[in-house]
C-alpha cells in the first residue's frame, strides 16, 4: 500500500520568514493570489504558525492530523472527520463554534475565525499536489513525504554519521 | 513531451529566437534567468507587498497583510510608512543611476573641453547652442570648447544643492507645469541632494508621514527627469543628434564567421569609442581569419549605437544570456546597469569573454579593462583585441544562431521628428500633429518604456498592448527595452504599417513619409532611444503642450512600463506621474501592502499633478484603461 504523505518540519532549517503563513492564507483565499487576497473579506487565514522559541529558534507548527485525533473525539457537533487520505477535516457548515477542538488540540493549530464564527484548520491543500506552505518554504524546512521516507532519510543520515564516527 | 517543452518556451518568451536559445541552454545545461526564477518561486509575500523593512538593525520587520501577526514594525512604522519608505528608496536608486550616467557624460564633456581627451569632440554644435540657450548661458563670442565647458559645469552644478533649483528640471518643462511643481514643492534643489535626502528621510526614525514621504519621492522623480534629460542632451552634443536610420534586430544579426562583439549596458561614452575602434581593427580581424568585426547592441547601449550608427540590436533585457548561448558571441563588453551577473556563468559554458569596463561595475569571473576617457582609444583597441583573440579560439566550434531578424527604422529624436514634420508644414511643424489629434486620426500618444520582466512571457505585454493601441490610432513611441521588444516583433518596420495601424494613423504615417520622400510610411512605432531618452518623449509632450497652449496634464498622452524590472523604471514612472501622465505598470509594484499608498498612487495624486499610476497585469485590460484615459483627456480638450 502506498504510504500517505505528511507535512514534516525540519526545525533546524527554519529562518522564521513566515512565508509559509502567507502562502497558506493565499491558498485559502478566493482569488488565489497575494494581490487579491490582501483585500478579501472575510480575511483569508493561515493554518500554519511559525512560533518563536527562546532564544533564537523559529518553529513552524502545523496540524499533525493525529491518528487518534483529540479534536475529532471532542467535537460535539460531528463536524470533524477523517478523509480516505487520512486528513482530519472540519466541515464548515456543521461547526457550531464551541471551540472544544481548540481546547483539546495539543498543538494549538485550530484557529477561530471571528468573522465567520467557525473553526478552521489545515486541510493539507486538497487541490494541490504539494501543500502551499511546503511549496513556499525557501529553505525546505517544511517537507511533504511519507513517514516511511522521512524516517528512512533520518536513518541513512544517522548511518553515515555512525560509519564516519568509526573512522573508516 | 516536445509539445510541453514548446509550450514552456512560449510561456517564457514570445520571441522565436529566444525560444530556440532557451532549448539550447537546456540541452547544454546552462542556467538561465527562467531557471533561477523557477527556483525562486513562490517569492516572499512580505517583500512582494512592500511589507518588509530592513532600514535599521532592530529589524528585519514585516507586517502581516492578513492582520494576524504584527501590525506595525518594532519602531512603530505602519504598513503605510513602510511601503512609502520602500518606494522612495527605489525612486532614489533609479535617480542615482540615470543621473550617474549623466554625470559621467558631463565629466567626459568637461575633459573634452579642457583638452584632456582626444577621443571625444562636439558632434552637434547646434544642440550645444540650443542647450546653452535654454540654460540661459550666453553663446555669443565663445568658442565651442568654451561653451561646452560652461554647459558641462552647469550640468555638474545641478547635482548639489545651490541657490538655483535644478536647471535641467525647471528649464525642460512648460511654464504651467513648472508652476504646478513649484506649488506642490516638487522642484528639486540638486539631483544628488534629492537622492541623499530620500536616504535621510527614510532612515530609522525620520519621516513617518506616508503622504509626505510620497511627495518627497515624487520630487526625487523630478530630479530623475533632470538626470535623464541631461544624459540625452550631453550625449547628443558629444555624439550627434539621432536621425532616422535603417537597421535590424534580433539574434540573426550575429555572424558565424565574424568577430561578434555585443555592446551591453547604457552609456555611449564607452560604446561610441568602441564603434570607432572596431572600424580601425577590421584588418586585424581579417588577419585572424574572420570576415570582419560585427558589432551588435544589447539593452540601452544597443539603442544608443543603433540610433547614431545603425548598428543592429541583438536582444534585450531578460534574454541577454541568450545572445551568449548562441556560442557565436566572442565578447560582451559592458559598462553599467541591467547587466545580469549570470552572464559570466553562461559565458564560461559558451566561450564568450565578458569584459567589464567601469570601476563601479566589476563582476567576479569577468575580465576587466579600466576604461578612462583620457585613454579611451587605447583601451577600446585593447578590448577589440581581446575579442579577436577570443574569436581565434572559438572559430572552429559549432554555433547556433537563430535565423531571425526584423527590419528596423530607428532614431526618432525630437529634432528628427520636427524636421520630418517641417516637410509637411514648414512654418508650424507641430500643426499637422495637432490637426490630426483634433481630427481623431491620432487618438492619442502612448510611450512604451522599461524592461522585460521574467514574470511576464517576454514581450507579451508590449506586443499585445501596442497592437491594440495602434489599431485604435494611438501614436506609439518607444524607448529602452520596450523599444527593443517592439523592434524584435516588427513594430519598427514601415512595411508593417498596413497590418498594425488603424486607418487614421496609417494616413498620418504615410503622409509624413511621403512629404519626406521615404517611399513609404514612417514605422508603426517610433524609436526614441535608450531609457535616459524617455526625456525625448517628455520633450515632445512639453513642446506639444506649449504649442497647443495647454498643460501636459491635459494632453491625451499616456505611458506604459509594461514589463518593468529596474528601480530606474520606478523613478521614470514617478516623473511621468509628476509630468501629469497616466502611467501604466504591467507588473506589481511592492506597494499593495498599504491600501493608502496604493490609493494615493493610483488616484489621489491625480488631483495634484494630473498624472497617476495604473497598475494592471493584464495587457488587454491595461490597453483599455489607457484608451479610456486618452479619451477622458480628449473630452477635456473638447474633442470627440
Amino acid at each position: 500500500m502506498k504510504q500517505p504523505k505528511e507535512i514534516f518540519v525540519r526545525t533546524d532549517h527554519c529562518t522564521g520568514c513566515h512565508s509559509c503563513e502567507l502562502a497558506c492564507a493565499i491558498a485559502h483565499s478566493t482569488g488565489q493570489t497575494l494581490y487579491s487576497a490582501i483585500a478579501e473579506k472575510p480575511v483569508p487565514k493561515p493554518r500554519v504558525y511559525v512560533e518563536w522559541v527562546n532564544p533564537d529558534r523559529a518553529v513552524p507548527i502545523v496540524c499533525r492530523h493525529c491518528e487518534d485525533a483529540p479534536c475529532m473525539h471532542a467535537c460535539i457537533s460531528g463536524a470533524i472527520s477523517r478523509s480516505a487520505e487520512g486528513v482530519v477535516m472540519t466541515e464548515r457548515d456543521r461547526c457550531i463554534g464551541c471551540w472544544t477542538c481548540v481546547m483539546v488540540c495539543p498543538y494549538g493549530v485550530i484557529g477561530r475565525h471571528l468573522e465567520e464564527h467557525k473553526a478552521y484548520r489545515c486541510d493539507r491543500c486538497p487541490d494541490r499536489e504539494i501543500p502551499a506552505c511546503v511549496d513556499a518554504c525557501p529553505t525546505k524546512a517544511l517537507i511533504y513525504q511519507s513517514a516511511t521516507d522521512f524516517s528512512q532519510k533520518i536513518r541513512r543520515t544517522a548511518g553515515r554519521e555512525f560509519v564516519a564516527g568509526q573512522g573508516r | 513531451m516536445a509539445m510541453t517543452q514548446n509550450k514552456e518556451a512560449m510561456d517564457k518568451s514570445l520571441d522565436p529566437a529566444v525560444r530556440q536559445m532557451i532549448k539550447r541552454a537546456e540541452s547544454q545545461d546552462i542556467s538561465t534567468v527562467w531557471d533561477r526564477y523557477a527556483a525562486m518561486t513562490p517569492q516572499c509575500g512580505f517583500g512582494d507587498s512592500g511589507l518588509c523593512c530592513r532600514h535599521c538593525l532592530q529589524g528585519p520587520c514585516r507586517i502581516d497583510p492578513f492582520g494576524e501577526g504584527p501590525k506595525e514594525g518594532i519602531c512603530g512604522a505602519t504598513a503605510d510608512v513602510m511601503v512609502a519608505r520602500g518606494l522612495d528608496r527605489a525612486i532614489a536608486a533609479g535617480t542615482a543611476a540615470h543621473s550617474g550616467h549623466a554625470k559621467h557624460l558631463a565629466h567626459t564633456m568637461k575633459k573634452m573641453a579642457e583638452g584632456k581627451t582626444e577621443a571625444y569632440s562636439i558632434k552637434s554644435p547646434d544642440k550645444l547652442k540650443a542647450v546653452a540657450s535654454r540654460l540661459n548661458i550666453a553663446t555669443e563670442n565663445k568658442t565651442e570648447q568654451q561653451l561646452a565647458l560652461e554647459v558641462a559645469n552647469a550640468a555638474l552644478a545641478d547635482f548639489h544643492e545651490k541657490d538655483s533649483p535644478v536647471l535641467w528640471a525647471t528649464t525642460v518643462v512648460n511654464p504651467e507645469r513648472a508652476r504646478v511643481l513649484t506649488k506642490l514643492g516638487l522642484v528639486p534643489k540638486g539631483i544628488d541632494h534629492e537622492v541623499s535626502e530620500i536616504m535621510h528621510r527614510t532612515l530609522y526614525g525620520v519621516d513617518a508621514d506616508p503622504v509626505n514621504l510620497l511627495l518627497g519621492g515624487l520630487r526625487c522623480g523630478v530630479a530623475d527627469l533632470a538626470g535623464c534629460y541631461m544624459g540625452t542632451d550631453l550625449a547628443d552634443i558629444l555624439f550627434g543628434v539621432p536621425q532616422p536610420t535603417v537597421s535590424s534586430a534580433n539574434m540573426g544579426t550575429l555572424k558565424a564567421g565574424a568577430v561578434n562583439i555585443a555592446l551591453h549596458g547604457h552609456n555611449p561614452v564607452l560604446s561610441e569609442v568602441l564603434v570607432t575602434a572596431a572600424e580601425a581593427s577590421q584588418q586585424a580581424a581579417k588577419a585572424a581569419g574572420a570576415e570582419g568585426i560585427n558589432l551588435v547592441g544589447i539593452c540601452c547601449t544597443g539603442n544608443e549605437i543603433m540610433m547614431r550608427h545603425g548598428i543592429p540590436s541583438c536582444t534585450h533585457s531578460v534574454s541577454q544570456e541568450m545572445a551568449i548561448v548562441t556560442g557565436a558571441l566572442d565578447a560582451m563588453v559592458v559598462d553599467y546597469q541591467c547587466i545580469m551577473p549570470s552572464v559570466v556563468g553562461a559565458a564560461e559554458c559558451a566561450g564568450t569573454r565578458i569584459i567589464t569596463t567601469m570601476d563601479i561595475a566589476k563582476i567576479s569571473g569577468a575580465a576587466h579593462v579600466d576604461f578612462s576617457e583620457e585613454q579611451a582609444m587605447a583601451k577600446a583597441a585593447k578590448i577589440i583585441d581581446m575579442a579577436i583573440d577570443q574569436f581565434k579560439r572559438r572559430r572552429h566550434k559549432p554555433v547556433d544562431i537563430p535565423a531571425f531578424t526584423t527590419p528596423v527604422v530607428a532614431g526618432f529624436s525630437v529634432e528628427a521628428i520636427v524636421a520630418a514634420l517641417t516637410k509637411v508644414n514648414a512654418e508650424q511643424p507641430l500643426q499637422p500633429v495637432v490637426d490630426n489629434i483634433k481630427a481623431g486620426n491620432i487618438r492619442g500618444v502612448c510611450l512604451f518604456a522599461g524592461c522585460n520582466n521574467v514574470k511576464v512571457p517576454q514581450d507579451r505585454n508590449f506586443v499585445q498592448m501596442a497592437k491594440r493601441l495602434l489599431k485604435e490610432n494611438v501614436l506609439v513611441l518607444a524607448t529602452g527595452c520596450g523599444a527593443g521588444a517592439l523592434m524584435r516583433h516588427g513594430f519598427m518596420d514601415p512595411a508593417m504599417v498596413p497590418e498594425f495601424c488603424g486607418d487614421g494613423l496609417k494616413a498620418v504615417l504615410n503622409a509624413i513619409g511621403e512629404a519626406n520622400h521615404l517611399g513609404g510610411p514612417l514605422p508603426p512605432v517610433l524609436h526614441m532611444g535608450s531609457c535616459v531618452d524617455n526625456s525625448r518623449a517628455v520633450a515632445l509632450t512639453v513642446a506639444l503642450a506649449q504649442y497647443m497652449g495647454v498643460d501636459t496634464r491635459q494632453l491625451p498622452v499616456v505611458a506604459s512600463a509594461a514589463e518593468a524590472v529596474s528601480e530606474k523604471a520606478v523613478s521614470i514612472g514617478a516623473y511621468a506621474v509628476a509630468a501629469g501622465l497616466p502611467t501604466h505598470v504591467g507588473v506589481m509594484l511592492p506597494v499593495l501592502g498599504s491600501k493608502m499608498v496604493t490609493e494615493v498612487l493610483t488616484s489621489t495624486v491625480k488631483d495634484l499633478t494630473g498624472g497617476y499610476f495604473v497598475v494592471d497585469l493584464d495587457p488587454d485590460s491595461a490597453a483599455e484603461k489607457l484608451l479610456a484615459a486618452i479619451d477622458e483627456r480628449r473630452r477635456g480638450l473638447g474633442l470627440t
